[in-house]
């Protein structure tokens, strides 16, 4: 534990060195309250205890960005019209969707995912059930389909 | 080539500042709080994306450019977190939905 401590402390220390490249004491001291308070918050949350954060992810990983990428760019378009329609009829669903078969942080990964495109919202993650709010009832069917779903699980396979 | 990418990069902009301003019209006209959110996530996403993208040609191939992609990065891992915190807030606190709640644990309570 202490050596993932220390490891994660020469990674940040190193990180803040590159991103600011600036060597004054004011800003080095921030440095280093910054990095002091991330391993304590990282702490917190029991970083050192578990794998749970642990990055074994490969190149599929930005496989997935690129698909929801299209997605993001096809859900805004249809967000955006619902927008700009004179008359606003907005008629939202609110479907569960089950998801105790990911591991935590691929449903964190799922309930960000459904957030991060436009239409649907994820409201709350609770004992492996996602619960999406959709602006329209087609957003809330292509979320229970469980297309993003299949894609999430499918990073964790081989 | 640096016309290109100036054309390039200006249309990238262009195109976030109009999804940042649907997001915006979008937060004014739609009916209830979490309709709201969705017209803002427009903003979250899309004109997030295509601004940084946009100021990244700018930046050409240098260690700004990296530094934009991080930002981004972090950016699209941070404001789908804030939005289910404010979400599950409002759920909790009472803002019901326009639509039927499934039954959950905390919604029931």
């Amino acid at each position: 534990m202490i050596k993932r401590i220390l490891l994660l402390a020469v990674l940040l220390v190193l990180a803040w060195l590159l991103w600011s490249g600036l060597y004054k004491p004011l800003l080095l001291g921030l440095g280093v309250f910054s990095c002091l308070l991330t391993l304590y918050v990282v702490r917190r949350m029991g970083y050192f205890d578990n794998e749970v954060f642990a990055l074994r992810y490969n190149l599929r990983l930005v496989g997935f960005w690129g698909w929801l990428g299209r997605e993001i760019v096809k859900s805004s378009i249809e967000v955006a019209q619902i927008v700009l329609r004179p008359s606003l009829k907005v008629e939202p669903k609110v479907v569960a969707l089950g998801a105790d078969d990911l591991e935590p942080l691929d449903q964190a990964l799922l309930g960000n995912s459904i957030t991060l495109t436009p239409g649907t919202l994820t409201l709350d993650v609770h004992e492996g059930r996602i619960l999406v709010h959709s602006l329209t009832a087609a957003g809330a069917d292509a979320v229970l389909e469980g297309e993003m779903k299949r894609r999430v699980s499918a990073l964790r396979q081989g | 080539m640096d016309l290109a990418l100036d054309i390039g990069s200006w249309i990238l902009l262009t195109l976030g500042g109009v999804s940042v301003l649907i997001g915006g019209i979008g937060a004014l006209r739609m009916p209830d709080l979490y309709s709201r959110m969705h017209a803002a996530s427009v903003t979250d996403s899309m004109g997030a994306i295509l601004i940084i993208l946009g100021v990244m040609l700018q930046a050409g191939l240098s260690l700004a450019t990296i530094k934009l992609a991080a930002i981004l990065l972090f950016l699209l891992f941070t404001s789908p977190t804030a939005s289910n915190a404010l979400a599950s807030a409002a759920l909790l606190a009472g803002n019901k939905p326009r639509a039927e709640v499934p039954d959950t644990p905390e919604t029931s309570q």
